[in-house]
């Protein structure tokens, strides 16, 4: 069973139908790639799975339940983690506090627990800021815990950004153009992290990425949508060569 | 370690208003006269609405404008449960001394008042918060007025005459054992993984659901906890004061715990201290000028705003600041960099 199915899935804003009838679905596992043109619905459909809108119409099954609809919290609990286009980060937190956010939804200290402070608040606390502190270290971001967020250089947000993800615990990861901004060094790293990430933590990644090299390189299988709507799938060395892909991306000028 | 030293630190907070108050008030000024003493009341008083607002504004990132309706239910209910139920508690507890009972009516007052701004908090918190945007504010500004109108016309707490006969329960003890009781509350909060959930909805809602985080139940806990501890403060301050009127609650009292905490830093809980108090202080020193209160009050603002938008203490701990400092000084000596340099080069974006 595919761990992610979208089965014509739509979403419309008021008079423009952003994505129109989109089916593709990824395995347990999969390093999956969604590409397209500029303003082709791709972060709307990264929206649409992780609840921030509901589709028009279709359906989007997680481990073959439907989440279309349900709240976002509720989707990023049932395993489903995001990265942002425009990176979104906790500024004025630390590195460390930013993937210690969502250890909250794990935590069983209530309200009241979290005033009096016994002694299982402090376990649990300790237990998630060392596992926060592991996690960092696997981004090369454990000498910078107590820095702001903020005063990151760029490509450390993009990687804080996935490690924060990747603290929820998900079984999904989606990461919305990763390497932009990126050097090529970066992105040749990137690449490398990535599949590191799906091999070590047992995920399948769903990315939205316009670096061609970077996709082309690193999906095994990826989904094409021009305006909304899907248009070819398959792997890399087959997208390369359709037609209607090249069209859609050298232009009908 | 940190524990031990938060207790520390508030119980020596503790200690010198306690040393303040028999050095500089009992050896002093008391004896010329309890106008000292009420300013310290009245300190304490805004201590507690500063801090507890700051929960929401400033923490949460909400805007409410209606604390003042809040500290009204508070003040009402429990003056209210003193006033007509007071006998009654007495009787019950008749085996008590004197100051036992007095104690049993007080708690029982401060109860019902946490109860009522709770569930106040409740009713105005769910509808507004559930919607994006600055609802808060609109139906918090809203809130206050209403409750102000509302109990101009209840004849049982005295309506525009004001309410009198309230019983002098509380004292410099009750009112700074809140005053404890709310910084422990919102800096615990604050330093546990709510506190990470309300500043990330702060700083970016998206993110915050992305996480996991129920933004519209998050957002409901601060404000109600908000709303409960600004009732609690208006139980004391009805039972010290002794009466109550509708003037003390107006949407200028609000006003005035926002700038409290504009003042010392949004966020802050030194700050909202500090705010509390310098809005308490100021104006009795510069008594003559009280009719231009709010336009002081509105220049101050803005001044603020222009030249130090983050208030006097900022958005860091203060003590956080001083333990950043004194590693750095340790480092210094130890000639261990206090950073790591970045890993990355490029800063671009
Ligand atoms: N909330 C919204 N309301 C109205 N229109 C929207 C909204 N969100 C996205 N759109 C529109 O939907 C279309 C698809 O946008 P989307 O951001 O998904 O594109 P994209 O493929 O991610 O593009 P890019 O590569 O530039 O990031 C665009 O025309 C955009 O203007
Ligand atoms: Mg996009």
């Amino acid at each position: 069973m595919a761990l992610l199915r979208l089965q014509n899935a739509t979403i419309r804003f008021g008079g423009l139908l952003a994505v129109k009838d989109l089916c593709f679905a990824i395995e347990e596992g999969e390093l999956f790639g969604l590409i397209g043109p500029n303003g082709a619905g791709k972060t709307t459909v990264f929206n649409m799975i992780t609840g921030v809108y509901s589709p028009t119409s279709g359906a989007i099954l997680f481990d073959g339940k439907p989440i279309h609809g349900k709240a976002p919290h509720v989707i990023a609990a049932s395993g489903i983690a995001r990265t942002f286009q425009n990176i979104r980060l906790f500024t004025s937190m630390s590195v460390l506090e930013n993937v210690l956010v969502s250890a909250h939804m794990r935590s069983s200290q209530g309200v009241l627990a979290s005033v009096f402070r016994g002694p299982a608040f402090h376990r649990e606390e300790t237990a998630h800021r060392e596992e926060a502190m592991r996690l960092l270290a696997l981004f090369q971001l454990d000498k910078l815990a107590d820095e702001a967020a903020s005063s990151l250089p760029y490509g450390s947000q993009r990687r804080l950004e996935i490690a924060r993800a990747l603290a929820t615990k998900p079984r999904l990861l989606l990461l919305d153009e990763p390497a932009a901004g990126m050097n090529p060094q970066e992105a040749a790293d990137l690449m490398r992290l990535i599949r590191r990430i799906r091999d070590e933590f047992k995920v399948s990644i769903l990315l939205v990425e316009h670096n061609m090299k970077v996709v082309m390189g690193v999906c095994e299988r990826i989904q094409v949508v021009v305006h909304g709507e899907g248009i070819a799938m398959g792997a890399p060395a087959e997208i390369r060569k359709d037609a209607k892909v090249i069209e859609a991306y050298l232009g009908r000028e | 370690m940190k524990r031990i030293f938060f207790v520390l630190s508030t119980l020596s907070l503790l200690g010198l208003l306690q040393w303040g108050v028999t050095t500089l008030l009992l050896d002093g000024p008391i004896r010329q006269g309890p106008y000292y003493y009420q300013i310290l009341i009245l300190a304490g008083i805004n201590i507690v609405l500063a801090v507890s607002l700051n929960l929401t504004n400033g923490i949460a990132g909400q805007f409410s404008i209606g604390h003042a309706g809040f500290f009204a239910v508070g003040a009402y209910m429990a003056a209210s449960v003193s006033y007509y139920a007071g006998p009654a508690i007495r009787g019950l507890v008749g085996f008590l001394p004197l100051a036992g009972q007095d104690a049993a009516v007080l708690l029982l007052a401060l109860a019902a008042a946490a109860l009522a701004t709770a569930l106040a908090g409740l009713l105005v918190g769910i509808p507004s918060l559930r919607l994006r945007g600055d609802y808060l504010a609109i139906v918090t500004l809203g809130f206050g007025e209403i409750i102000r109108v509302l109990i101009l016309n209840i004849d049982a707490v005295g309506g525009a005459r004001g309410f009198s006969g309230i019983p002098k329960l509380s004292n410099f003890f009750w009112v700074y054992l809140l005053v404890a009781a709310v910084i422990a509350t919102v800096g615990n909060l604050l330093r546990s993984s709510y506190g990470r959930a309300f500043i990330a909805i702060r700083e970016n809602e998206i993110a915050a659901q992305a996480m996991g985080i129920d933004v519209t139940r998050h957002k409901v806990l601060a404000f109600v906890i908000s709303s409960m501890f600004a009732g609690m403060a208006g139980c004391l301050f009805g039972h010290y004061t002794m009466y109550l009127h509708t003037n003390s609650f107006t949407f200028v009292k609000s006003f005035e715990i926002i700038i409290m905490i504009a003042i010392g830093g949004l966020g802050s809980i030194e700050g909202a201290v500090l705010g509390a108090v310098l809005l308490t202080v100021l104006p009795e020193a510069f008594r003559g000028f009280e009719s231009y209160r709010m336009i002081i009050y509105s220049l101050a603002l803005i001044l603020i705003m222009i030249y130090r938008p983050q208030g006097i203490l900022g958005q860091a701990s203060v003590l956080k600041r001083l333990g950043a400092r004194m590693a750095a000084r340790r480092s210094a000596q130890g000639n261990v960099p206090v950073t790591a340099p970045a890993a990355d080069g490029g800063n671009g974006g």
